[in-house]
């Protein structure tokens, strides 16, 4: 299920809000209509936190996570993180990173099983974004573009691309994910995936400009036409049943 | 050596209509990008172009007239102009499509682009159809328009001869007195000046009153007013009336006037009009001024003019002592040339041309014997003193019948005919009185150095040339004030006929330089 969103009359919703397979992170606007947006898909699934990052709303692009972590930047205050360890599930991991692109999440973009970072991000950063998200990392770029988080909306299902990334890079980065990707664009023609589009598993939320074209090859690439959460355990279990059988 | 993997970049899809296209700083395709911004938008797509029909130019506003050809580039320019958006974008290529020259239409084929989003520039072709409308533009108003001018100036001379105005207009022309007129009217006995501005007819008035003696009386018409600011619209008009007295005239002074030029013989000749009246007795080369108060408080006409001049024949001169300037007193015996051969009646008059006159000169005088004047003064005078002949001027007749082709020329005022058309007469006439002016001009070195003579381009004729080098053996033609070369101008020929402001500015220019 594809959602179009508005922060604050901004069409970049995923500059104020992260989302994952396990929780989601929404900015603290003036008024709780961005916040709501999120709450009718995905309340009673996962959790979704107010909160900010360092003071400011930015939060999307300053961290980075998926179901088994979250990384945030040196400058998160000790509140913020002692907020956001209470308000995730006990099973997500959290980590403050001492990196000097501190703007996590335009270099790094990640799914449950691989992330994709920036060629210059410090070793220990590597081996962090490893180690708590638990993931394979990559240096990667995208379209000749080094900040892959901003160029480049993944999940497990599939990928959306900066839309000049010629087909020999698609191919190898599709190789790298093992998901498909596709290039593309969202709200009407912008390049910059990463800061228009939040997916997971089951659903994305893009900026209102989106036009019905791009939700169209969003909900394809990411397999979202069968909504919902349960589809997917419906599609595990009957993958199960089959190899039982 | 590097493997350089070769790119191929992939379709996306266009954001708004789904069609697979390149990708572009837009993402999006060019149909879709032109339904959605129109960068002609802000740039008119009609406008209307003011052509004066009757002196074929265009405006450009606010106030120039420009003449220029159907697809020049002065007239592209002239529409870009009027074009009112063209700043906010970046013209590419302008060009005319064809239209007929008469369906009043002008079309413009333009080409501009435009940024339209970041880094995104568009380039779009696209017509702009100009109507051409007409309207009479401020000069040609002045010149069709009958009551635009505001003052006017009427000069008259009440005689039977065109003399004084055809030098009157030779030294307006030299000295540029008609740059300001509107229009120039010919009318009996004068001409009109007409301005659009009252102190433009004041200049002229005062002008006229250096050069000549005159009469001028002022009056003025009121068109209109408004009593709430108190402004008054008026036409003026300027009457001037020049002394009926020309040079080389035959004059006979009231006797008051006579007695207070101390005393002077009445029977006086004009030698010169300057901004009084010259005469002088040709019996004593006494001089008088009658200054211009003084002929107007007793006017009086002449007594006769050049047109009575008759021609004689010079058989001997004989000096008698005075000698004023270049005036020689002399008695001179003369005969009449239709006399001669005929019989043997000769005169003697005493006259102030003895310096210039040889036996064998013909010369030009007034018959005051055998006319008959209607005039008071002159029936008050004494019969048995007056002379038989007054001699007036040299006359070169045999000059004139071999030398009849001229190498100058003179400008013309661009004046506005009569009404009526000349009768055959009259017109005959006035070609006398203008072929008179010229021999007067050829005759008087000192008349000829206040006009501005021309080159002619008119080549002389073969025989003309023959004639005067036989001439010039001839003793006769030398004392033949001939014109030399370094007095004439060179003549600048102007295509267009109409006297409009270019062309009287270009004759001032040409006459400072001279």
């Amino acid at each position: 299920m594809a959602v179009r969103a508005q922060f604050e009359n901004n069409n970049e919703v995923g500059v104020f809000a992260m989302l994952t397979n396990s929780y989601c992170l929404v900015a603290v606007g003036g008024s709780e209509n961005f916040y709501s947006v999120f709450e009718a898909e995905l309340k009673d699934v996962i959790p979704i936190i107010h909160t900010s990052i360092a003071g400011t709303r930015i939060i999307g692009r300053l961290c980075v996570g998926n179901r088994h972590g979250l990384l945030v930047p040196s400058t998160t205050t000790d509140q913020e993180l002692q907020h956001l360890r209470n308000s995730l599930p006990d099973s997500v991991a959290i980590q403050r990173v001492e990196e000097r692109l501190s703007a996590l999440g335009n270099v790094i973009a990640c799914n449950d099983y691989v992330a994709l970072v920036h060629p210059d991000l410090d070793r220990e950063t590597e081996e962090i974004v490893a180690d708590v998200l638990k993931v394979e990392v990559f240096r990667q770029t995208i379209a000749d573009n080094v900040l892959v988080g901003s160029y480049c909306a993944l999940s497990n299902q599939g990928g959306l691309v900066h839309p000049r990334t010629s087909i020999q890079d698609q191919d190898e980065l599709s190789s790298l994910l093992q998901v498909p990707l596709v290039a593309g664009t969202v709200n009407r023609g912008s390049d910059v995936i990463g800061a228009g589009l939040l997916v997971n598993d089951w659903c994305a939320f893009a900026g209102l400009d989106t036009t019905s074209t791009e939700l169209s090859v969003i909900e394809s690439i990411f397999k979202l036409q069968d909504n919902g959460p349960n589809a997917i355990v419906e599609d595990m279990r009957d993958s199960l049943v089959d190899s039982m059988v | 050596m590097e493997y350089r993997p070769e790119l191929t970049t992939q379709q996306i899809l266009c954001c708004s209509c789904g069609t697979t296209i390149p990708p572009n700083p837009t993402n999006m395709c060019i149909n879709c990008i032109r339904n959605q911004v129109d960068i002609t938008e802000g740039i008119p797509k009609h406008a209307t172009i003011c052509f004066c029909r009757n002196c074929e130019r265009y405006l450009q506003p606010p106030m120039l007239w420009v003449a220029c050809q159907l697809e020049s580039r002065e007239l592209l320019a002239l529409c870009l102009k009027k074009l009112k958006g063209l700043n906010k974008v970046r013209l590419v290529d302008a060009g005319f499509i064809w239209t007929e020259p008469h369906s009043k239409r002008i079309k413009l084929k333009l080409t501009i682009q435009k940024e339209v989003f970041t880094s995104t520039i568009l380039q779009q072709i696209f017509e702009v159809e100009f109507v051409i409308s007409h309207q009479q533009c401020d000069d040609c108003a002045k010149v069709m328009a009958q009551n635009t001018w505001k003052a006017m100036v009427q000069v008259r001379q009440k005689v039977d001869h065109k003399r004084t105005f055809l030098y009157l207009e030779q030294l307006i022309i030299k000295h540029s007195a008609h740059k300001d007129t509107i229009n120039i009217k010919e009318c009996k006995d004068g001409l009109d000046f007409y301005y659009a501005s009252r102190s433009h007819a004041l200049k002229m008035v005062e002008f006229l009153s250096a050069i000549t003696p005159l009469k001028s009386k002022a009056s003025e018409q009121l068109i209109s007013t408004d009593i709430h600011s108190g402004t008054s619209n008026y036409k003026f008009s300027y009457s001037i009336e020049l002394v009926p007295i020309c040079k080389d005239d035959l004059l006979c002074l009231p006797s008051k006037i006579a007695k207070s030029l101390g005393n002077i013989n009445p029977l006086v000749i004009c030698y010169r009009i300057g901004n009084s009246v010259h005469a002088m007795d040709v019996n004593t080369l006494a001089v008088a001024e009658i200054s211009t108060q003084t002929y107007w408080r007793t006017p009086f006409q002449a007594l006769a003019s050049v047109k009575q001049l008759t021609e004689y024949y010079v058989l001997d001169v004989e000096p008698c002592g005075p000698v004023r300037g270049k005036y020689v007193l002399a008695d001179i015996q003369v005969a009449k040339a239709q006399d001669v051969g005929r019989n043997d009646t000769t005169f003697f008059a005493r006259s102030h041309l003895g310096g210039i006159l040889n036996p064998g000169d013909s010369v030009m005088g007034y018959d005051v014997g055998s006319s008959n004047f209607n005039n008071d003064a002159f029936d008050s005078l004494h019969r048995g003193s007056l002379p038989d002949v007054i001699l007036i001027k040299k006359a070169y007749p045999s000059h004139r019948k071999r030398n009849k082709g001229r190498n100058w020329e003179l400008r013309q005022l661009n004046k506005e005919e009569e009404d009526m058309a000349p009768r055959k007469q009259d017109k005959e006439r006035i070609e006398q009185d203008y072929e008179m002016f010229l021999r007067d001009l050829e005759e008087d070195a000192e008349l000829r150095s206040t006009v501005n003579l021309y080159k002619t381009d008119k080549p002389k004729k073969e025989d003309d040339l023959v004639m005067v080098e036989d001439s010039e053996s001839d003793y006769e033609d030398e004392d033949f004030p001939e014109i030399q070369l370094d007095e004439l101008l060179d003549n600048l020929k102007l295509d267009d006929g109409p006297d409009n402001e270019y062309d009287s500015a270009q004759d001032g220019d040409d006459m400072m330089m001279d």
